[in-house]
């Protein structure tokens, strides 16, 4: 075997991140005629695009302190909600202040929404509760906003579908930018590595766009650029076993933690903390903040007391720093920066950062103009415009959406592998025919991103099992390297799930200790391997 | 109309239908005891068949499991089990698979060793007794015969391809095929539902027809746990009759067969037995007054009230709803006895999943005295005819410990004849 065997891939623009930005940027300038490649140290949404709670923001939430961030997300929002309908559930929003919030505050609220373009109808607590029936009596102050929810993962993964239908522009996961060449003030490649196998990589590109979310700052380090300066904010999201509400409820006030529910199919997220961190990986929900969450989310929505949940996440805003934002990054700047990097001494290499997911169209059309530009490309954005298509094997990750399907189709031959989620085989194998990274070895927890696999009740006991066992069946799979996987599947799911383990869980996690352990052996095969899973 | 209260008298009331609830009626009725057993529980479903003694010891995997008992009396003294000689341990064990076969399920006796039980995955597990039905892929693992493993169209989480594939390193000689099961073309297909149908002289036939041609060579053939519900050694007998190789079973996913017999086995003997068996009804509440205690339960037609001199508890953990938890304090669902409580949630579970101590919560649960009398933090009993066994008791984690049978007969036995003993 030649270890050493580089690959080496070009195109005209190398994207870095493969979140809501570096894939929007993909279909911005794919849109405009130009080939790119995108490429993640891990696979699609792994950092703050996939660990938020989908809230298409109207902008109520910043009004009060960000007029300017508050005025950009009402209009992306309205953008998506043209263009991308297939991704949003346009269902509304209230903000409530319940007994004990400040009065005054509430009172100013319908005047900032005003400054800031957001159409905001007040509501009596009468009005509030017929929308929202699991509102408490106490309600001091109701107003209705154009809240929305949007899927994180569709959104991305019609993204690179997109793209990749428009020229030769590709999607390449588990590959880590470890060093640029530089000549002359002008990269000439990345110097990456492929995560799994190990194998260097090089790519070479005309420009070089850095979308790695809290992740730029080190990227923009990796070519000597010292003018990106992030802070890293962790928030913290709890999701139920079903939907709460009909809409999004916002607590009225500042924002503080557990004071917004946001639906999401048929599950709904209740968040978010914010907590300031050193270091962007790694981070995990803990019980003290999903205690924490819950307790203030109960004020707003008593109903959340009763409610089962089943799994935490947690994700880093990348947050650009300002003054005062050390200590609070609420306080931080929620809007974003466009680093061309040219009093840095380069020509060809830019980072697109901070922003919200809200406003990441908006994000990547800046980014497309100077790429665009700097290429001598004169096509205008295009993702203003242009709908977002749906592809047939993207389409899995909405909860809910996979059970609809499966009755319409059904077929008896068609078996559900997850039952909780009801994602049938013919999702899978959609998924692993289309679906962006599909061309790439296709493993369980790169379906589960792609679906809802392994998001229900159960949490994986059962569905990681029996889609193993398909992969197995399917040849996708032909070593035990297919068994370490699904273990690696577990102990990741397992993160989320540990913080909100009591009540309704508890059964559901000894019965998956069972199976995991008793049945497939996991506790045993990881002390083979050191239970390292290398 | 007017809901009835059915009244019923019983020496001993067995709450539980798992292991530890049926050993437990077993080793009673044994003993003369007049028993009547009460649950709601289908997680026998979950067991893949094999009966564990203690397979894994000091975080390792153990050949000898009457030397590692040795070892875990000496490392972990509050274990349930080490309050117990191996001689009784094994008396219990015999005891009960040779119940078991008396009614028409034959396991092996316990011997010296653990034995390599196949799993689905192509992997083994340490365990000490296995039904009939699955003996032959012990001795064709071991031996590296020549197999077959055949899976079914339509038939979801058993890869006969992963079986083979994982075992391959191993299992040289070990091939895979998939088949339609007869009769059931172009549907999903569950285990429970094809055992039923190889009861049926006919399905039996064609399986054999279609399974014939792929050997190939081969001197044995695995195939999922499908071997009938009510007379699988009877069912093996005739298939490897008709196959012309030995024949053996894998456990699957639950819900499975293996355990499905189980409970049906002991659903039909109960009765011709002597015992009361009242398998779906949930006991709501008991009362302990001076001579015994009273149960309660709701059945759907009409309440029963049972007076029974003594009590054995052996209601499980959280899947069978002996314990409960809500977000801060873990209990002990029909009694509330007294948990150890740790210092918050945090301490429940390791951050780790597969962190090889397992997780404290699963050695939570009921404490008891030596005669398997639950006890109140004075450590005296909560009453002296009310007695536990099974997963319920405190100080084990049967499944990372594979102990889960040796656990639930060990401690059912000892607790029937302390409960005896105190019957007087």
């Amino acid at each position: 075997m030649n270890a050493m065997a580089k690959r080496i891939h070009e195109a005209d623009v190398l994207v870095i991140g493969g979140g809501a930005t570096g894939s929007g940027v993909m279909r911005d300038l794919a849109l405009r005629g130009i080939t790119c490649l995108l490429i993640d140290r891990k696979d699609l949404n792994a950092g703050a695009s996939g660990g938020n709670h989908g809230l298409l923001h109207s902008g109520g939430r910043y009004a009060a302190a960000d007029a300017e961030t508050a005025a950009e997300c009402m209009r992306e929002g309205e953008i998506l909600k043209r263009l991308a309908p297939e991704c949003i559930d346009d269902c509304g929003g209230v903000f409530v202040a319940v007994e004990g919030d400040d009065v005054d505050f509430a009172a100013r609220f319908p005047e900032h929404c005003r400054v800031a373009g957001i159409p905001c109808e007040p509501l009596t607590a009468a009005e509030a509760r017929e929308r929202e029936p699991a509102l408490p009596e106490g309600i001091i102050a109701a107003y209705a906003v154009p809240d929305a929810t949007i899927d994180p993962f569709r959104v991305v993964l019609e993204n690179v579908g997109h793209a990749e239908r428009q020229n030769d522009s590709r999607y390449l996961p588990h590959t880590e930018v470890e060093a640029f060449e530089i000549v002359d003030g002008t990269v000439i490649s990345a110097q990456c590595r492929d995560r799994r196998s190990g194998d260097p990589i090089e790519i070479r590109a005309r420009q070089f766009i850095n979308a790695s979310g809290a992740w730029a700052e080190k990227v923009a380090r990796l070519a000597g650029c010292k003018d990106v300066s992030l802070l890293y904010s962790k928030g913290t999201l709890l999701i139920s076993n079903t939907r709460v509400t009909n809409g999004v409820v916002n607590r009225l006030r500042l924002p503080d933690d557990g004071d917004i529910l946001v639906p999401g199919g048929t599950v709904s997220l209740l968040g978010t903390s914010s907590v300031t961190v050193e270091d962007p990986d790694g981070v995990a929900p803990t019980i003290p903040e999903v205690d924490r969450i819950l307790a203030e989310g109960a004020a707003m929505l008593p109903v959340l007391n009763e409610t089962r949940f089943v799994r935490a996440f947690s994700g880093v805003r990348p947050l650009l720093k300002s003054a005062g934002s050390e200590a609070d990054g609420r306080k931080a700047n929620r809007g974003f920066a466009l680093f061309d990097h040219e009093d840095q001494g380069l020509t060809n290499f830019a980072t697109v950062a901070g922003g919200k997911f809200t406003t990441f169209r908006l994000m990547a059309e800046k980014a497309g103009d100077l790429v665009a530009q700097r290429l001598g490309n004169a096509e205008p954005c295009k993702t203003n415009v242009e709908p977002l298509p749906s592809g047939d094997a993207l389409r899995w990750t909405e909860p809910g959406a996979a059970a609809r399907d499966w009755f319409k189709r059904s077929d008896p031959t068609d078996m559900i592998l997850c039952e909780c989620e009801m994602v049938a085989r013919s999702a899978v194998d959609t998924i692993l025919q289309d679906a962006p990274g599909a061309e790439d070895h296709m493993s369980l927890k790169a379906i589960a991103l792609r679906s809802r696999i392994g998001k229900g009740a159960c949490q994986g006991a059962f569905c990681s099992m029996r889609v193993t066992s398909y992969l197995y069946d399917r040849g996708v799979y032909d070593s035990p390297d297919g068994l370490r996987l699904m273990r690696e599947f577990v102990q990741e799911r397992y993160k989320g799930v540990r913080p909100v383990l009591w009540g309704a869980q508890m059964p559901q996690a000894e019965l998956a200790e069972i199976l995991h352990c008793g049945l497939a052996g996991m506790d045993l095969a990881a002390d083979e391997d050191g239970g390292t899973g290398k | 109309m007017k809901r009835g209260t059915r009244r019923i008298e019983t020496q001993l009331a067995v709450i539980g239908t798992g292991i530890a609830g049926f050993a437990a009626s077993i080793f009673a009725l044994q003993r003369g005891l007049d028993v009547a057993q009460f649950g709601h529980s289908g997680a026998m479903a979950y067991t893949t068949g094999y009966l564990d003694l203690l397979g894994v010891h000091d975080q390792r995997v153990r050949t000898d499991p009457w030397a590692a008992l040795d070892d875990l009396r000496r490392d972990e003294p509050h274990h349930p089990m080490s309050g117990l000689g191996n001689q009784t341990i094994r008396t219990a064990f015999d005891g009960f698979t040779d119940a078991l076969g008396e009614m028409g399920i034959g396991y092996t006796r316990a011997g010296e060793r653990n034995l390599s039980g196949l799993l689905p995955n192509g992997i083994a597990k340490p365990t000490l007794s296995v039904p009939d039905t699955m003996l032959a892929g012990i001795t064709a693992l071991e031996t590296g015969a020549r197999t077959l493993v055949i899976d079914f169209d339509g038939l979801q989480g058993f890869s006969a391809k992963a079986f083979e594939v994982n075992f391959a390193e191993r299992w040289p000689a070990l091939r895979s095929a998939r088949l339609t099961f007869p009769g059931m073309e172009n549907r999903q297909v569950f285990p429970e539902v094809l055992a039923r149908s190889l009861e049926t002289r006919a399905t039996q036939d064609a399986l054999a027809e279609a399974i014939r041609p792929l050997l190939n060579g081969a001197e044995y053939v695995g195939l999922p746990a499908i071997l009938g519900m009510h007379a699988p050694d009877a069912v093996l007998a005739r298939m490897q009759e008709a196959i012309g190789v030995k024949l053996f079973e894998i456990p699957t996913i639950p819900p499975a067969v293996p355990g499905i017999r189980l409970r049906e086995c002991f659903e039909r003997a109960f009765p011709e037995m002597g015992a009361k068996l009242e398998p779906q009804l949930k006991v709501a509440n008991v009362e302990f007054g001076v001579s015994g205690a009273t149960l309660y339960l709701h059945g759907p037609m009409e309440d029963l009230q049972v007076e029974a001199s003594a009590v054995l508890l052996a209601t499980g953990r959280f899947l069978s709803g002996g314990l409960r938890s809500d977000q801060h304090r873990l209990s002990e669902t029909l009694l509330d006895l007294p948990i150890r409580q740790p210092e918050g949630r945090q301490e429940w579970f390791r951050r780790e999943y597969l962190d090889p101590r397992g997780h404290p919560v699963n050695r939570l649960g009921v404490e008891v005295d030596s005669t398997f009398r639950p006890i109140g933090p004075d450590g005296d009993p909560v009453h002296e005819k009310l007695f536990a066994a099974g997963a319920i008791l405190a100080h084990q984690d049967w499944a990372r410990q594979r102990c889960g049978a040796g656990l639930a007969i060990a401690t059912a036995y000892s607790a029937t004849e302390a409960a005896t003993a105190a019957l007087g």
